[in-house]
């Protein structure tokens, strides 16, 4: 089966006077991990929670799994599965208790709920921590938890919202590894994350989202591409005359002054055109400091498109929440 | 109707008896309101200098026996206004998303959480009552075993249709008010006028007309004239204040706290309803 499983049309939501998502289209394929890649406060919990029916959908319009949410918003419920930003667990029930009472307010008749809970706590394994209250788990075993929570209806599409957020590296390529995983399964993925790497190894699709506005979409690759094959920085005596020199090579497509030196976009492979570039320069009788070259990054891709790092970004209230351990 | 309420439920009670410590408090705080404050009150009364009067042929209730009914009806009433905070507790750092977002209906975290405040009042004024018995609270005087089993069931039916009005309350606030801080502040403001214009733990006989007033509108007072009523009979006399109960003010008394439970889970309702996940 395929086909679209979620389908944005002309999505705006504010805040009173704040536009928190302004006026977006977008569209997610059954199957593929769909991620919105965007700095704190972009608009991206906003997405997500019209979408998963607990904001309303104030202009525009939106479809999950062929219903419409604003007409439909129970059906929508009952299809899809969420792993909430900040932890949403009860600290005191065990991870059996937890699958259980998830399973029985979405309806689940029981035995397949108990079938269920026994697949689910080895896919993530934490079949040790069967009777474990939830609060002695570490970190990444509550997201783990949480993410078996978020299937255990086998929803067609799972919404994870900043699924590793403060979560040490290894933990995260643990966890990247679960969400591939279920999506090789079939389960559809729609991803929110602030951490480039995080949009890069696991999307098919990116879109990149700020100040409520969709700003880029591809794939992580052709976002990538939209800056040439490989980036140039170059640290010289005259950084001005340099940059026209530099111009002058047909493959350096973009030259950019920073603060010190220059960034080159090149669009053929950078160890061909590096050598041209220097000689062009040297050639004005312009002395090379440094020089440096790269494979774009979706940082770079960020920065690009909003002039800024997304590190930099404005930081909303929620993100300040953190996740407890 | 769905039963998802019922899931909510089985997570009250699994954290009602989960938290050993908070248990052992809930059930013995009340036993030590009847030995220490029970007796202490009932020696002074016993005391030469006071002398109630009473009357030839109506039962005379001694002290320890008439503040059992108030210590049983302000356990019930703790519990109940106590009893909505977790639901504050799982807004800030619980499950209170996981539930709104699911296509259970919210009213069932209301029904759910409701039920679970009855069936704990429920079980602290069963034990308090045995407690008193133990201690020689004369409870049910020269009933048969027939009318003592009705009395019990009178008494129960009242404490779950009073407990289910201040669930519903507290439950109402808890989903509109934002810090623990605020909604604990107003249910200790909300506790002490309703314990103490009640007729709990004295007679208001002799009240000025002002607190008679709010006596008269108290939740309170019905709720400790419907255990009084089925615990001592509808004649007694007690710290020399002559009680009649006739079963009309009894079924008035349980219609008062219907219409209050009535109004509290609209509130809660309400409450529920405009409840969004942020």
């Amino acid at each position: 089966m395929s086909g679209k499983i979620i389908e944005v049309q002309g999505l705006s939501h504010s805040f009173g006077d704040f536009k928190a998502v302004d006026d977006i289209s977008f569209s997610v394929e059954e199957g593929e991990i769909f991620s919105f890649l965007g700095p704190n406060g972009a608009g991206k919990s906003t997405t997500i929670n019209v979408l998963t029916t607990q904001l309303d959908c104030q202009k525009g319009s939106a479809r999950v799994c062929g219903f419409d949410v604003r007409a439909r918003p129970h059906d929508v419920r009952k299809s899809i599965g969420i792993v909430f930003q900040d932890e949403v667990l009860d600290r005191d029930l065990t991870v059996r208790e937890t699958l259980e009472f998830h399973g029985r307010i979405y309806s689940m008749p029981r035995d397949q709920r108990i079938a269920r809970e026994k697949e689910l706590i080895e896919l993530v394994e934490l079949g040790d921590k069967w009777d474990e209250r939830t609060k002695h788990l570490s970190g990444g075993m509550k997201r783990r938890l949480e993410i078996a929570r978020g299937l255990m209806t086998r929803p067609r599409v799972l919404f994870l919202d900043e699924p590793t957020i403060g979560l040490d590296p290894q933990t995260r390529l643990r966890i990247w590894d679960y969400i591939k995983g279920i999506n090789e399964e079939g389960t559809t993925i729609f991803l929110t994350t602030h951490y480039m790497d995080e949009a890069d190894k696991l999307s098919d699709r990116v879109e990149i989202i700020d100040h409520g506005r969709i700003i880029a979409k591809g794939t992580a690759e052709s976002l990538k591409n939209t800056l040439g094959e490989d980036m140039m920085y170059l640290e010289t005596g005259d950084d001005e005359r340099a940059a026209l020199a530099a111009k002058k090579v047909p493959e350096v497509s973009e030259v950019k002054r920073l603060s010190s030196g220059l960034e080159l976009i090149l669009s053929a492979d950078g160890a061909k055109v590096m050598p041209k570039v220097l000689r062009s320069v040297e050639g004005e009788g312009i002395g090379i400091l440094s020089v440096k070259m790269k494979k774009p990054s979706l940082d770079d891709v960020f920065v690009h498109y909003t002039g800024r790092e997304i590190r930099d970004a404005p930081v909303d209230g929620n993100s300040l929440k953190m996740r407890r351990h | 109707m769905g039963r998802e309420f019922l899931t909510v439920y089985w997570r009250e009670m699994i954290r009602f008896v989960r938290f050993k410590g908070q248990l052992f408090a809930a059930l013995v705080q009340p036993a030590l309101w009847l030995l220490l404050f029970g007796i202490a009150m009932s020696s002074n009364f016993t005391n030469d200098a006071v002398v109630f009067p009473t009357i030839p042929g109506v039962i005379n209730v001694d002290y320890l026996t008439f503040m059992a009914a108030g210590v049983m009806a302000m356990t019930a009433l703790f519990t109940c206004l106590f009893g909505g905070m977790g639901l504050l507790f799982d807004k800030n750092w619980g499950i209170m998303k996981e539930m709104l977002a699911s296509p259970m209906p919210s009213y069932h975290i209301q029904l759910g959480v409701g039920l679970g405040g009855v069936t704990k009042s429920l079980i602290q004024v069963g034990l308090i009552m045995g407690f008193g018995l133990l201690l020689g609270v004369e409870f049910f005087p020269g009933f048969s075993g027939t009318e003592t089993a009705v009395a019990v069931l009178g008494i129960f039916a009242f404490v779950v249709i009073f407990s289910a009005g201040f669930i519903f309350l507290s439950a109402g606030l808890a989903m509109r008010v934002e810090s623990m801080e605020s909604v604990q502040a107003m249910m200790t403001l909300l506790t002490m006028p309703l314990m103490f214009s009640s007729n709990a733990l004295y007679s208001t006989a002799s009240f000025p007309a002002w607190l008679q007033a709010i006596s008269s509108v108290n939740p309170l007072t019905y709720f400790v004239n419907g255990i009084r009523y089925f615990a001592l009979g509808g004649d007694f006399t007690a710290l020399g204040t002559h009680y009649e109960y006739a079963s009309g003010d009894i079924l008035a008394s349980f219609a008062y706290l219907l219409v209050f439970a009535g109004l509290t889970f609209v509130f809660a309702w309400r409450s529920f309803k405009r409840a969004k996940v942020t």
